[in-house]
């Protein structure tokens, strides 16, 4: 394969990623052969239940796996350009800037002994070539593009002293401070209510729709990323099995799995109903059957599914699966 | 018939000083977690308690299984004020809520065992039917909490809970942390544990969706107040209230696709300091002077349908 970068209309274009964990137990395919890619001003939903392999598709962008974790094959392209062949010194100039990443949990992303001025204004200054001041007006601009009232004021606060929502918010407006291409959430509303939540979803929407940032959404909750997104990749066992259109996927699923979880979610049109549930759960990684991963879960296996399927195109769409919907 | 009577039930949490504090003559801490909540739930309904962080949700939840103490008023079962076994909790962290030194049969035979429920020649057998009907393999039970999943852990939690036999289920959150293919499978559990054993939920969580699929009806509290209850249908159908209105709408659906998210303004106050009158008066579209001096009572607004806002009157 050249390495002369290739020009594209993509922010982002993964291909082939594959992150294996080598543990004592064996090798952890967490991420095994996953391929997408996301548009300027694009709302990607990567969704999947734990351990299949969602965040560590999210750190793998960013270069941010840790040992005994290791990026063994594919490539990311930030426009055009692999961030796996980049050095760390390159990649650091990359992250916060061109790519930032909006954790579950703020604190990861906030140092509790740092006032929120001084992690903005260095934030910035790693970045771009501005004083001290100029930094400072674009920290208070970005909190209050994100909603937080007197922003001057908060600024001199410390993270403790915010509400988790706020937090996160902070968080969103230190991850937006150098206008990135690409922003990858992983989880960010999880922990919060849904008042908040629908307060950080807005503000996520228009930060794409106004400056055109890509966004990859990563979540287990198929009903925010209904509202959010525009494409959805359902991951499962580390695989992609199902990607289109937000309304393809979640009105025509083709893949059995992301049948199963769309019946799961309790729907108003089908008050007190059983929810159709999909039998066992995900097998644990180290321990994956040959063939298709969600064979044991489904209803539609049969003899052929003892082989791997591959990711088919199906009237436009993605699916991994012999016997698809 | 009515199983579970709140009525005008108050907690208030005071943080004691220290003696610094007692010296400066600063007055303690209180939150008023619960505020003077009255409301029933009948033989074999499900009633679901819905609200934010802080609301008081989980504290009144407490109460009602008696591992709380209300400061003011009574909650009765079925007429007396100690339920002893009849009601049972199940809790949100399947991970913190089972000793991790015990292993299943004993968490889950412990308790009848030691109130007299089953003899202990039977309590092997008692706990297989047990794990069974909780959808889990009696094979297992001699292993421990860590060597199972986050849903089988759930299903231990209702197992032991339903050990000894008991009537009502305070259910705090119990499908939050679960995944979703997970999530519906408990809360499936739930619902043919509903109908194969008579019971009666009290099932507290945030999430509308799972409290709209599985209540039979609603109760919306705000900062440790009803602001509404009614049958599920109806609520879902027919808010009333400007805050029950602007919860339902922000709650994500799958059937709503690239909406725009329209938040409700403001945060919720803290506890600590409630705004007067209505306590969500400030983030009230609605608000009218009244709003910010009177706190508005709980009143009829259609047959079986209570709302707390001065609108409506």
């Amino acid at each position: 394969m050249s390495s002369i970068p290739v020009l594209s209309a993509s922010t982002l274009e993964v291909e082939d990623l594959k992150t294996h964990f080598f543990t004592r137990a064996g090798v952890v395919r967490a991420v095994d052969g996953v391929s997408f890619s996301v548009g300027p001003g694009e709302v990607l939903g990567l969704v999947g239940e734990s351990g299949c392999g969602k965040t560590v598709t999210g750190f793998s962008i960013l270069g941010l796996v840790d040992p005994p974790g290791h990026i063994v094959g594919g490539r990311v392209l930030l426009e055009g350009r692999n961030l796996l062949r980049l050095k760390e010194e390159e990649l650091r100039r990359i992250r916060g800037a061109r790519v930032a990443m909006i954790f579950q949990d703020p604190i990861m992303t906030l140092n509790p002994v740092l006032r929120i001025d001084t992690q903005m204004v260095e934030a910035v200054r790693a970045h771009q070539d501005v004083g001290a001041d100029k930094a400072l007006a674009l920290a208070r601009e970005a909190l209050e593009r994100v909603g937080i009232p007197s922003p001057a004021e908060r600024l001199r606060a410390y993270p403790h002293q915010f509400s988790g929502g706020m937090r996160q918010r902070v968080a969103i407006a230190i991850a937006m401070l150098n206008r990135p291409r690409l922003i990858i959430a992983d989880e960010p509303t999880t922990a919060l209510d849904v008042t908040i939540q629908a307060q950080i979803l807005h503000e996520a929407q228009k930060l794409c729709r106004e400056s055109g940032t890509a966004l990859i959404w990563i979540t287990h909750d198929l009903s925010v990323v209904a509202g959010l997104a525009d494409r959805i990749c359902v991951m499962y066992a580390g695989r992609i099995v199902e990607s289109g259109t937000v309304d393809e996927v979640l009105d025509r699923p083709l893949h059995p799995y992301t049948q199963g979880l769309i019946g799961s979610v309790p729907s108003r049109n089908r008050r007190g109903a059983p929810l159709a549930q999909i039998p066992g759960m995900m097998p644990r990684l180290t321990e994956l059957p040959p063939g298709c991963a969600f064979r044991a879960r489904c209803v539609r296996a049969a003899q052929e599914c003892m082989q791997m399927p591959e990711l088919r195109n199906r009237q436009g769409r993605w699916v991994r699966c012999h016997y698809p919907l | 018939m009515t199983i579970l009577d709140i009525e005008r039930v108050t907690k208030r949490f005071v943080k004691p000083l220290d003696l610094a504090e007692r010296i400066a003559g600063m007055k303690p801490e209180v939150v008023q977690a619960v505020d003077d909540v009255s409301f029933s739930v009948k033989e074999g309904e499900v009633v679901g308690l819905v609200g934010e962080s802080g609301c008081g949700k989980s504290t009144l939840g407490r109460m009602a299984a008696g591992i709380l103490e209300p400061s003011a008023g009574r909650i009765r079962f079925r007429g007396e004020e100690r339920p002893g076994l009849k009601v049972q909790m199940i809790f949100q962290d399947p991970f913190a809520s089972l000793n991790p030194r015990m292993r299943v049969e004993d968490i889950v035979g412990e308790a009848p065992l030691v109130h007299g429920i089953v003899e202990r020649e039977a309590l092997g057998d008692y706990v297989d039917e047990l794990l069974l009907r909780c959808g889990l393999d009696p094979g297992y039970k001699r292993r421990y909490p860590h060597q199972f999943s986050g849903g089988q852990r759930s299903r231990i939690g209702i197992a032991r809970a339903l050990a000894v036999k008991p009537e009502l289920l305070v259910c705090d959150e119990a499908v939050a942390a679960l995944d979703v293919s997970i999530q519906a499978q408990v809360l499936n559990l739930f619902m043919a544990l509903r109908r194969d054993l008579n019971l009666t939920y009290l099932f507290i969580s945030h999430d509308l969706g799972v409290v709209e699929h599985l209540s039979d009806r609603v109760v919306i509290m705000y900062l440790g107040r009803v602001v509404e209850s009614a049958p599920a249908e109806e609520i879902f159908r027919a808010p009333n209230h400007p805050y029950t209105q602007a919860l339902l709408r922000q709650v994500p659906r799958l059937e709503t696709r690239r909406t725009d998210f329209q938040p409700i303004v403001g945060e919720i106050p803290s506890p600590l300091a409630p705004p007067p009158g209505c306590h969500f008066h400030p983030r009230c579209p609605h608000a009218r002077p009244v709003c910010r001096e009177k706190a508005p009572a709980l009143r009829e607004v259609a047959s079986g349908h209570l709302s707390a806002c001065h609108l409506n009157g």
